[in-house]
């Protein structure tokens, strides 16, 4: 059964056209000398011919008037690449990756490594004084970093319409 | 009445605003798609409401048509996404290549098709009412290699499958076929062989 399949698989790529010209010297001569293989080629093809020959089925006389009906109360959308810049998406990832960058930079900072390791956290939350994290020289260096990250995301979008604007005119 | 221009001519001028101009693409892929369709949903009604909202996406999402394949297979794409949604929706099952159930629904749509095998099938028909009786993936991947004119890259762009997956795929739809007709129609594949 096997070795069946096989034949089979190696005769439907034969006829597709999609064995190597290796292969199709091969089956040439097993053609030529197997009557097994002989058969079975003439078997397949036959069914590849009739696939081939095969009607398409066809629908509604009223089909193509159905569609145009109902495309008329619609408009094409604008292409996708339009209205999603891989810049504002680059820009939008920059500023979450500088986000959780700033977050993870300040929360090592205020680990004390060189606590004793009695505690099973490094880090005693009840010393933490949360009053100082957005009140210190770091965060509002981060929130700078921030604004001027959105000045340019806002600079490119503003220049893009631009260029549009003026491509139209 | 044919234009004679290429698909991405017509293309162009329905982007221009020639809406009229998309009947002809409409014209020229209708029997392809609702083939394509009536070979997964088995039913003429589905298949023709299938068909014209697979037209409509197609309308609507124009501009997203890059030309980097052929229409037909970008068409196809869309054809084979809203076929199986509609499938999922309906709560059919989309069998699986590998799924025993897919032998068990075939054979019970086998016995509708045996009381209609005294009569003299053409050889034509008989191919089509086997593949009838393919699940919706097997009868899927027939049709685009043989009648939607897909080449194997082509159809693993549509169903997102590697190629040589989609070759096997394709080689074990043939084989089912082949069990069917001769399970089914064996009068008529005596005499073919």
């Amino acid at each position: 059964m096997n070795q069946e399949q096989n034949i089979e698989e190696q005769l439907w790529s034969y006829i597709d056209g999609h064995s190597s010209s290796e292969e199709r010297s091969l089956i040439d001569k097993l053609l030529q000398s197997n009557l097994e293989w002989k058969n079975k080629y003439h078997e397949l093809l036959e069914i590849h011919q009739l696939m081939n020959a095969a009607e398409l089925e066809q629908p509604s006389l009223r089909f193509t008037k159905n569609v145009m009906e109902k495309i008329a109360q619609y408009s094409i959308a604008p292409a996708t690449k339009n209205y999603i810049n891989k810049r504002i998406i680059w820009g939008i990832a920059a500023f979450f990756i500088t986000l959780i960058t700033g977050f993870l930079i300040y929360g090592f900072a205020q680990i004390d490594w060189n606590a004793q390791s009695d505690s099973s956290l490094p880090v005693d939350l009840s010393q933490v004084d949360f009053s100082k994290i957005f009140n210190n020289n770091f965060v509002n260096g981060f929130m700078m970093v921030n604004v001027l990250l959105g000045l340019v995301l806002l600079d490119r979008i503003l220049a893009n319409k631009r260029k549009k604007y003026q491509q139209q005119g | 009445m044919s234009t004679g221009l290429g698909d991405n001519e017509i293309i162009s001028r329905v982007l221009q605003g020639e809406q009229n101009a998309y009947a002809e693409l409409v014209n020229r892929y209708q029997s392809y798609v609702f083939t394509l369709i009536l070979r997964m949903v088995k039913s003429r009604e589905d298949a023709e409401e299938i068909a014209q909202d697979v037209f409509v996406k197609a309308y609507r999402s124009l501009a997203d048509f890059r030309g980097e394949s052929k229409f037909s297979t970008w068409l196809y794409t869309i054809t084979n996404t809203t076929s199986i949604t509609f499938l999922r929706k309906k709560k059919l099952e989309v069998h699986s290549l590998d799924n025993e159930k897919v032998f068990e629904v075939a054979d019970s749509r086998d016995s509708g098709f045996r009381a209609n095998l005294i009569e003299q099938k053409s050889r034509v028909n008989m191919v089509n009412e086997a593949i009838a009786m393919l699940s919706p993936d097997d009868a899927e991947i027939i049709t685009l290699f043989y009648k939607a004119e897909q080449n194997l890259e082509e159809i693993s762009r549509i169903l997102r499958l590697e190629t040589n997956t989609v070759k096997v795929r394709l080689h074990r739809a043939r084989a089912r076929l082949k069990e069917k007709m001769e399970k089914n129609f064996s009068e008529e594949v005596k005499n073919i062989y």
